[in-house]
């Protein structure tokens, strides 16, 4: 058994402030690791870890096989494409028949919100989420909260925005679990019809000014823009979205404090946020890259790793 | 429940008879003769008769199901006519009206009379509902007159609402002379997009894509004005939110000839059922909000929603064991339906006799069948209840082929212990 209250890593929403701490410490002396001349610990040695990816990614599927790379694990990645699931093979067969080759942990990413949940009820393997749908994204909510604190020292009070299409990403939904439960403020903001509803409900406040926004944070979260999904055309333009909530040069250099500047990536320079913006001292976005290998270290080896035997 | 032929005499001794159709309930016993009714009386001697002691127990009409699929043809490793029957005897029910979302449709005199030369040998009786428009596309209107000289009873595209108002005027309008409701299955798709459950608090935390209340009641409003405007004969099947209630509370208060059905799954769940992603709980309308619920108990209560219909819609443990956005919508309801219904309506303070006129003698009002069915002569359809037994339901009290119920592993209350149909007894 692993170290944490969960045997699985699904959400943010459900894990506890003593979890979400230990992950952070734990990220952060593996992060001093990453900065050695030899990368690498012997801690996963033996575990065997899938990266089960339903959905297209190149960075955190990266992350992830670099960070099992880093723990000594042997790692094997399965990439499908979402048609060829939605046919063929059940969800439930191809799960089991990975986990019959005996492994220990699924790292999946999924199109579909909750295919975590059930998945867990298909096999016994340790499951963490890479992303389900437009419901959570817990690595990058944790990876997020390091950069943070790194910059910052310390979540408690912390005044964090998130700007943008708030409905469809699992990276807000992540962030705001994990950053109230940390005791940070959060407020949304993006246009209305890319705002889930009730989502005051969960704790956050909201505002449809970003200039008001900006100056009221400490650290903006700047998400990428689609400017349609699924058919539906939810922008009008790219011009008016910058108008309207883009993070642009002028609107930083007019703040009276500096804030911090995070993107999760992939980044639209020009529509979501200016170029020189990303590019600016302010700007941890690079870092965040960086601590998303240290954090995915951290979840496994806690998830995977043995306990000290009790004296 | 186990079948077997009627005996020529056959009492069923010392229930508490409910007659819905006369509005009376006493004491009292039933001689059943050849299967008919013979004499219903405080005391009947029949020394020669086989006897059913239903002491404690509640005598009542068969139920009457006007919305169940029953996936004949195309889907029978679903369900069948036949297998549909025996989930419908086990559930009370005695009468069923199939939708014709099968595969074909069923949207020509042809499939129509399929349904009921095939359902002509079973103990239930099936009545076909026949599709609106060719394929359920929504755009031509089937043959309604032939279709209803062969059996059809309603026309209802289920499952597709009929997004074109001017066709659902048309169907209002081309009804009228044939005396058969019709159902429309009211979601505007344009509001629903790919929305997978009802869109609140519980969709935003889950991350699933949300049905907003209005996708139901902006088209319940616009039948409701159609209905008004044609003189048609409007159905609304599953009611599932308070906005809706609304609308149809308005337009009755107003006069308007129109009866509306909701389902036990949308008074037993809530939008909150849905936190571990259970895909037995996906169907269409979604599951709404605990304020819904609530709304939609009132409207039994006060005869707004006139009809209890399972909308039993089986579907493969393969299709159901999908991830939650691939998952097919649908439920089961048949075998649970009245310990689920009157569990929570029972505890929210209505009377047993209402509750059961919801389900006997209102739906069969609703679809023109007769709805007197204790008068001397009439073949016996009677379901029998304890409604006082309370009961957890499981897998094996499932007569359907498939299992998607979320009410597998729920406290029931009440439960039929035998149904009489066509001359036939079943018992638990």
């Amino acid at each position: 058994m692993g170290f944490l209250r969960d045997k699985h890593l699904l959400g943010l929403a459900e894990t506890p402030k003593e979890d979400i701490e230990l992950i952070l410490q734990h990220a952060s002396s593996f992060r001093e690791v990453l900065d050695r001349p030899i990368k690498k610990v012997p801690t996963l040695q033996g575990k065997t870890v899938v990266n089960l990816f339903f959905e297209d990614s190149t960075r955190t599927r990266i992350s992830f096989e670099l960070a099992q790379k880093r723990l000594s694990a042997d790692t094997v990645n399965f990439s499908a494409g979402r048609s060829s699931l939605k046919k063929g093979e059940s969800f439930k067969d191809t799960a089991r028949n990975i986990e019959a080759m005996k492994i220990d942990c699924i790292v999946m990413r999924h199109p579909v919100p909750g295919a975590h949940v059930h998945l867990i009820n298909y096999v016994n393997s340790v499951v963490v989420n890479a992303g389900d749908g437009t419901h959570e994204h817990p690595t990058q909510g944790l990876l997020d909260m390091m950069s943070l604190l790194e910059v910052k020292g310390n979540l408690e009070g912390l005044k964090v925005a998130l700007v943008g299409d708030i409905k469809h990403s699992r990276v807000a939904r992540s962030n705001i679990h994990g950053l109230l439960t940390m005791g940070a403020e959060v407020m949304l903001c993006g246009p209305p019809n890319l705002m889930p509803v009730n989502i005051e409900n969960l704790g956050v406040s909201m505002s449809y000014d970003i200039d008001e926004v900006l100056a009221w944070s400490d650290a903006v979260n700047v998400l990428r823009i689609q400017r349609e999904r699924q058919g539906v055309s939810y922008i009008p333009s790219v011009r008016e979205y910058r108008d309207l909530f883009g993070i642009t040069h002028e609107r930083v250099e007019r703040l009276k404090e500096p804030i911090t500047i995070m993107h999760p990536g992939p980044i639209n320079r020009g529509v979501e946020i200016d170029s020189d913006v990303a590019d600016s001292e302010n700007a941890i976005i690079l870092n965040q890259v960086l601590n998303g290998v240290a954090v995915r270290m951290a979840v496994l080896y806690l998830l995977l790793g043995d306990q000290p035997k009790a004296s | 429940m186990k079948g077997k032929a009627l005996p020529k005499l056959f009492l069923i001794k010392n229930g508490d008879i409910i007659d819905p159709a006369n509005g009376k309930r006493s004491p009292g016993s039933i001689l059943l003769k050849n299967g008919r009714i013979d004499k219903i009386g405080k005391r009947i001697s029949a020394p020669e008769a086989e006897t059913y002691d239903a002491n404690g127990k509640v005598v009542t009409h068969g139920f009457c199901d006007l919305h169940v699929h029953f996936r004949e043809p195309g889907r029978e490793d679903k369900e069948t006519l036949a297998s549909g029957a025996n989930a419908a005897l086990a559930g009370g029910f005695t009468e069923v009206c199939v939708m014709p979302n099968t595969d074909p449709p069923l949207d020509t005199p042809q499939s129509i009379r399929f349904i009921v030369e095939k359902g002509s040998g079973l103990p239930v009786k099936i009545h076909p509902i026949g599709a609106i428009s060719s394929g359920q596309l929504g755009k031509e209107l089937t043959e309604l007159g032939a279709m209803t000289g062969e059996g059809a009873v309603a026309f209802s595209d289920d499952g597709i609402p009929v997004m074109d108002s001017g066709l659902m005027r048309q169907v209002l309008e081309y009804t009228i002379p044939l005396g058969v409701p019709v159902i429309n299955h009211a979601e505007d798709l344009t509001l629903k997009l790919n929305g997978q459950m009802h869109e609140g608090t519980w969709s935003t935390r889950l991350g699933l894509a949300g049905i907003p209340d209005v996708s139901e009641s902006i088209m319940v409003n616009r039948d409701l004005e159609l209905t008004a405007m044609t003189g048609g004969r409007l159905h609304i099947p599953h009611v599932s939110s308070a906005k809706s209630v609304e609308w149809i509370r308005a337009a009755k208060e107003g006069g308007l000839n129109v009866t509306a059905e909701v389902t036990p799954h949308h008074l037993f769940f809530t939008d909150g059922s849905l936190h571990a992603y259970d895909t037995n709980c996906k169907v269409a309308p979604p599951i709404r909000s605990r304020e819904d619920r609530q709304v939609l108990m009132d409207a039994v209560k006060d005869g707004t929603i006139d009809i209890i219909a399972t909308d039993h819609a089986p579907h493969t443990i393969e299709e159901k064991e999908m991830p939650f956005d691939w998952a097919p919508c649908g439920i089961i309801g048949l075998e649970s339906a009245f310990g689920a219904v009157w569990k929570v309506l029972g505890e929210a303070g209505m009377e047993l006799e209402q509750v059961i006129t919801t389900m006997t003698l209102n739906p069969r009002l609703a679809m023109g069948f007769e709805g007197n069915l204790f008068d001397n002569g009439r073949e016996a359809e009677i379901t029998i209840l304890d409604p006082d037994e309370e009961w957890i339901f499981f897998q094996e009290h499932l007569y359907s082929k498939s299992r998607n119920s979320p009410f597998i592993g729920q406290n029931l209350k009440g439960r039929v212990k035998a149904t009489i149909s066509a001359g036939w007894l079943f018992k638990q």
